[in-house]
């Protein structure tokens, strides 16, 4: 009978009696991987490559995301595309706290990342700090083939189901645990992770 | 809040959080008068009865019960950034308009203190994202006045400068349309826009490396000559972009719905346009022909063959046109260009400014101490200020630079064209409705970048 | 010119007001043609107290640089710059404000006083429009730390 890794193996060759078989958890973490709908995150210049991997050329279509939904209750991902600024991050941790479960968050770019080149006052140095990340996406900014690399990557942990593991586990991103520094100057302000 | 449940304490604390108290709105009982006008967009040296007559909207008696203050933003499906706009609405009329900015506040400044004049071109070329070419370009001509070498950049180097300059142009104006376009509903547009633009990032990629934020332009010239087939690649563009044109102004300039949500949308005129400082397309909307390509030539612009595009009405319609037209201007530029670009080099060849070519570097102990000292000390610049100003996509950006004669900049500003037209919005909108707010800031075209630095 | 020292860097004229001068003087160049106030921006010179400046202006703490653009009659042939800098003591920021004559430079006031902390006395509204509301501080003070966070390396102990 098709059973469903045989399907992802050979196609719809292994197809027989147009039967498919599978585990409820497989079947549903397949179509939440073909179908994660983007929340409208796009801060800067990163903003500007996700609109080209949106575009015609790069076309994130073809993986089910050209919906970028204004509406974070209606969006699973979250791509962080541009420098989080100190004003910005409890906007951003609001943003991301009325999605629904289960959500992802890719940090799109250097400066989501880690601050990027902007080592300073005004940047929160790696979005991760505010939110849990599970993919991040390197880059200033990142071409929209990396984005869509990093995508993919998600939807292959999606897929197999390591993600909502790992964040029933330890509540949090891409086994990444930051240690918080003191800075030297004011310090950024901190927020709790709820 | 009506107050019947308990709020969940991590909310309330986001909520307080993400308040920016004296920064927002505040109801009109609580405004002096001097801030009333402000907010109403007033301008100055009106009379007194002019003044008054701008506390309220015509046939529209503002009374607190009736009034409601909506917030738009920061995160807002308007592709423009993290732009806040708080209205107070009547109904569906915007009364009064506050902009709140600083959520992509960067500090670049501050970081440019504390980088090279060499690494400046890095930071700087992030604020205008959507044309990162012209914030380096008025970067490295402030540090080439400084440094009094302006007048012996090689001639190919400036010639290439403005190549990719009016290429930047034509990439930011389709950018435009395509956002343009999407914000008023021709969803459509926004994936032809960005067809043309890939075209064009394409070509800066085989010249820069780069599709965006390039550091190509640098004091004393630009980083690398053109590499081979670049006349194909600008030909390609040229040959491309003319006939898609027509098209967008088929699908939209004659379009009824299109020129009913633009015109006599966002009227500004004259006076309160150079009041408020607006530059760029935004004022020659208005019919002022200010252009400081045509008014203060910098690079050869005063050497080739280009119009400059004014409005008559002052209205979104207006800048729309404009933009549209430029394209088509600038496409006359790199005709011209290509054309004319003359050989030679494309960077000043003064050590003390340009990094000797790599293959030197195994040849002489000289190349790779200069070298070394360029790429990790960085040059030295004397002492002085100086302001420099060139024509960007969006209005004049200049550039203030003072230099206390060390081998980092004393201090760094970029006037941002997008900060200054952004106080254009609540004049613009005042009076309009809600759905002509998106319209307005759309076609203002501000890049929250610019604007927050 | 104004009733002020001028000098001239690289060409461009600039004007040097006293800052009880200040007002009158930018009235007085507005009436004159500029019309746009391009620029309003503040530099701190708390590392380069003697810089060189002309004779008759004492330096101070901070300067406010502002940027006049004369248009020339809205044709296509160049306008006229000036560039005005005021001398601002570092205990008593206060400044004018110039919002009266030229409405544009609201924003840029308050830029100004957000990183910096110079007052402009008569500002409508005169509130951070960077930072957040309960930042304290003033960011582009030479004595303001860039907040650099130490970049943590792996298995490198510590820096």
């Amino acid at each position: 009978m098709g059973a469903l890794d045989d399907l992802k193996a050979e196609g719809l060759g292994a197809l027989t009696h147009n039967v498919i078989t599978a585990r409820v958890e497989q079947l549903i973490n397949w179509s939440r991987a073909r179908s994660s709908w983007p929340a409208n995150f796009g801060l800067a210049c990163c903003a500007i490559e996700m609109m080209g991997a949106g575009g015609a050329h790069y076309d994130i279509s073809r993986f089910g995301m050209e919906v970028f939904r204004a509406s974070p209750r209606q969006a699973d991902l979250m791509i962080v595309a541009g420098r989080v600024s100190q004003k910005m991050a409890p906007v951003l941790r609001q943003v991301y706290d009325q999605m629904m479960e289960p959500k992802w968050v890719i940090s799109m770019g250097v400066c989501a990342s880690t601050g990027g080149m902007f080592n300073n006052y005004a940047v929160v140095q790696g979005v991760d700090q505010i939110v849990p990340v599970d993919v991040y996406a390197p880059g200033c900014p990142p071409t929209p083939e990396t984005l869509l690399h990093s995508i993919e990557t998600l939807h292959g942990l999606i897929e197999t189901g390591e993600l909502l593991k790992r964040r029933q586990a330890t509540g949090e991103g891409a086994n990444v645990h930051v240690t918080e520094i003191p800075a030297t100057g004011p310090v950024p302000i901190s927020l709790d992770r709820g | 809040m009506s107050g019947t449940t308990a709020v969940d304490p991590v909310i309330a604390s986001l909520v307080h959080q993400t308040a920016e108290d004296a920064q927002e709105m505040k109801p009109r009982s609580e405004l002096t008068a001097a801030e009333l006008m402000r907010e109403v967009g007033a301008v100055l040296r009106m009379s007194e009865a002019e003044a008054a007559a701008l506390g309220s909207v015509e046939g529209l008696e503002p009374d607190e019960d009736q009034t409601m203050i909506l917030n738009m933003g920061p995160a807002h499906p308007s592709t423009h950034g993290v732009l806040r706009l708080m209205l107070e609405l009547q109904g569906e009329t915007v009364l009064r308009c506050k902009p709140i900015i600083g959520y992509l506040h960067t500090g670049m400044e501050k970081t440019g203190e504390a980088l090279t004049y060499l690494q400046g071109g890095t930071n700087v070329t992030r604020m205008d994202y959507l044309s990162p070419f012209f914030n380096e370009l008025v970067f490295a001509m402030a540090t080439e006045q400084l440094l009094g070498i302006s007048d012996e950049i090689p001639e190919r180097a400036v010639w290439i400068r403005m190549l990719m300059s009016e290429l930047n142009r034509m990439s930011s104006h389709l950018l435009f349309l395509a956002t343009n376009g999407m914000d008023l509903g021709a969803v459509s547009m926004m994936i032809y826009g960005w067809r043309e633009r890939e075209e064009v990032l394409r070509f800066f990629q085989t010249v820069t490396g780069l599709r965006m934020n390039h550091n190509y332009v640098r004091t004393g010239g630009v980083a690398a000559d053109l590499p081979r087939g670049w006349r194909d690649g600008v030909l390609h563009l040229l040959e491309l972009i003319p006939p898609r044109l027509d098209e967008y102004d088929l699908l939209l300039t004659g379009q009824p719905i299109w020129r009913e949500r633009l015109q006599g949308v966002g009227v500004l005129t004259p006076t309160e346009a150079i009041a408020l400082a607006a530059t760029g397309p935004t004022l020659r909307s208005t019919g002022v022909e200010w252009d400081i390509r045509r008014a203060e030539p910098y690079l050869r612009y005063d050497d080739v063959d280009f119009d400059v595009i004014v409005g008559s009405y002052g209205d979104s319609f207006d800048r729309y046109a404009i933009r549209l037209h430029e394209v088509r201007e600038s496409i006359r530029i790199v005709h011209q260009i290509l054309d004319r670009m003359p050989p030679g080099d494309v960077r000043l060849q003064n050590k003390k400014v340009t990094p000797p070519p790599r293959a030197r570097i195994d040849e002489s102990m000289e190349a790779l101490i200069h070298h070394f000292k360029l790429f990790t000390e960085g040059f030295k610049v004397p002492e002085g200020e100086v302001y420099v100003a060139i024509e960007s996509p969006r209005g004049e950006l200049g550039c203030y630079l003072a230099s206390d004669g060390s081998a980092k900049p004393y201090r760094v500003h970029i006037r941002a064209p997008s900060f200054v037209n952004l106080q254009t919005l609540p004049h613009m909108m005042r009076g309009r409705l809600v759905a002509d707010a998106v319209a307005i800031i759309s076609s203002i075209d501000p890049v929250l970048g610019d604007v927050d630095r | 010119m104004y009733g002020c020292v001028v000098g001239d860097s690289y060409g461009q004229t600039v004007v040097f007001a006293a800052r009880d001068q200040y007002l009158d003087a930018v009235k007085a160049m507005a009436d004159d043609g500029f019309s746009m106030c391009v620029d309003l921006t503040a530099v701190d010179y708390l590392e380069v107290p003697e810089r060189a400046l002309p004779d008759g202006i004492a330096a101070e703490r901070f300067e406010v640089v502002v940027n006049l653009l004369d248009l020339a009659g809205r044709n296509q042939t160049g306008g006229r710059r000036l560039r005005v800098r005021v001398q601002v003591p570092g205990d008593d920021p206060a400044v004018p404000t110039l919002f009266d004559l030229y409405p544009g430079c609201e924003a840029l006031e308050r830029e100004v006083y957000d990183m910096f902390g110079i007052v402009f006395t008569g500002h409508p509204d005169l509130t951070r429009i960077l930072m957040p509301e309960e930042w304290e501080g003033y960011p582009l003070r030479k004595d303001y730390d860039v907040g650099a966070i130490p970049v943590q390396f792996k298995d490198t102990g510590a820096r």
